[in-house]
């Protein structure tokens, strides 16, 4: 445990040691709020809720929570500090989720950031904020989510460009794998058993869910599930390829 | 007590490296005392650094074992790693961290906390004479100094057994002398291992040199052994001979 917090800490004072955190936590504030306005329409809707601002997540994350996770490990294997940890005594599995609780945690503090269209939505009307609330906890875990895929892929790789763009690749693969364009391909020889697995694996079916103001524990597993598969695939990566 | 000071703090029993098709560490088998200062040479992609990877546990050996202090590295690899203070060749660091802050996550991580992992990253920057540059962040270092942050990494927790790839390389003449004499100092009851290719380091401050070339060890014994194996007493004639002298036997034997 003790392992796992310095490791997070480390991580956490690296972001803010460099441009890095703040680079992105503009980015992302600027983006949310120009699709929220412009392309959600958050006035025009003339309702008091956030559905303008949080549809546009899985979109934001699809690009941006790469650019996090893109750095996680690839860096540490050009730079060669993964030999110093991986001989500090230290298991693997404790570096891998101390290094992804530290890019969760981060963007966390990146949504945090959006409270202001939260007090202005309250300001303007009088919306439910247990949906609020739920919302922003459905958003949290989808930045999860895309991270735990984004920190295997970067142990994958010394480039962090390669990283990023494989990252992106995937995610929008469990991004897309409940839309009909993605089903139609397997419906007519695919069994329903299999058609039927590929649009759970839907990132956006289980964020969608959660958008409606209901977190039912179906969703939390699902996301808890994604994010424990794909660490445990990082920690299988990095045993495999720390030294090459 | 005892029996841990007569048992080799390291011992290495026929160990063998494949990378792919490329057999980089063959049947290398040697054991290190405590008191002994062991000096790994070779030339460049002998299996020196490869060796050391395994001791430490960053890689696994494609056959043989390694104990350090009479545990395997496969199998206890936290108590091998708690056990061992590494250099890795290099000396890679996190570049965007201050030396103070950098050597207070190790400390972190070697599970020291409050006022014991203050005194222990103090000590860590006096033995290294790091004071000068504690609070610049360790990418603005020039490269001695980056060694030396490499350095006090390593020696922070005090540990039993040091394994060093190259910690002298990138020095002036007067940090180098100055990392021999810390390396003689700590030496009394450590078991240690160093790799160079500067011959006179050997002189300097080993009790024991291993040549090590393609992968095979070539020479073990003292400094002085390795003297006479030249004709005019010469370290460097020797090396030559051992190594070069190798190559043609190695290709007799690989023919026969």
């Amino acid at each position: 445990m003790n392992n796992i917090l310095a490791i997070m800490k480390r991580e956490l004072y690296g972001y803010f040691a460099t441009p890095v955190a703040y680079v992105f936590i503009v980015i992302f504030l600027f983006l949310s709020g120009l699709f929220t306005f412009y392309m959600g329409g958050f006035y025009e809707r003339n309702q008091a809720d956030l559905v303008a601002f949080f549809s546009f997540h899985p979109m934001l994350y699809l690009f941006l929570i790469p650019a996090i996770s893109m750095r996680l490990w690839s860096e540490e294997r050009k730079s060669g500090t993964i030999e110093l940890i991986m001989t500090l005594p230290i298991s693997t599995c404790d570096a891998v989720i101390g290094k992804f609780l530290a890019a969760w945690l981060f963007a966390g503090i990146a949504l945090l950031m959006t409270f202001p269209i939260w007090i202005t939505v309250n300001y303007l009307g009088d919306p439910d904020n247990t949906v609020i609330i739920a919302n922003y906890v459905g958003s949290f875990l989808m930045a999860g989510g895309f991270l735990a895929i984004g920190s295997c892929i970067s142990a994958i790789t010394k480039s962090q460009v390669i990283a990023f763009v494989i990252s992106i690749l995937i995610c929008f693969l469990f991004y897309v794998s409940g839309f009909p364009m993605v089903m139609n391909f397997f419906t007519g020889w695919a069994p329903q058993a299999i058609i039927d697995a590929i649009s759970a694996l839907s990132v956006l079916a289980h964020y969608d869910s959660i958008q409606k103001g209901i977190i039912d524990i179906r969703d939390i597993i699902y996301f808890v599930v994604l994010i424990s598969f794909w660490l445990y695939a990082n920690v299988i990566t990095i045993e495999a390829k720390k030294a090459d | 007590m005892t029996s841990e000071n007569i048992e080799p703090a390291i011992e290495v029993r026929a160990l063998d490296r494949y990378f792919g098709p490329i057999h980089a560490v063959r049947n290398i088998s040697f054991s290190v005392r405590r008191g002994e200062v062991l000096g790994f040479l070779g030339p460049n992609g002998a299996g020196k650094s490869t060796t050391m990877k395994m001791i430490t546990g960053f890689l696994e050996p494609s056959h043989g074992t390694v104990l350090v202090n009479g545990h395997n590295v496969v199998d206890h690899p936290l108590q091998v790693k708690a056990a061992i203070g590494y250099l890795p060749e290099g000396a890679p660091s996190y570049g965007e961290m201050t030396v103070r802050r950098f050597l207070n996550f190790i400390a972190e991580i070697r599970g020291f906390s409050g006022p014991e992992k203050q005194t222990r990253v103090e000590h860590a920057i006096k033995q290294i004479n790091l004071e000068s540059v504690v609070d610049q962040t360790i990418d603005t270092l020039s490269k001695g100094f980056r060694r030396r942050v490499g350095l006090a990494q390593a020696i922070l927790h005090d540990p039993g057994i040091l394994i060093m790839d190259e910690p002298t390389d990138g020095l002036d003449p007067n940090q180098k002398h100055e990392v021999r004499n810390l390396i003689k100092q700590m030496s009394v009851d450590k078991a240690i291992i160093i790799s160079t290719h500067i011959l006179e380091e050997v002189d300097a401050v080993c009790t024991r040199a291993i040549i090590i070339a393609r992968g095979e060890i070539l020479f073990d014994g003292t400094p002085a052994e390795l003297r006479s194996r030249s004709d005019d007493n010469d370290l460097e004639h020797a090396f030559r001979n051992i190594t070069t002298g190798s190559t043609s036997n190695y290709r007799e034997t690989r023919l026969a």
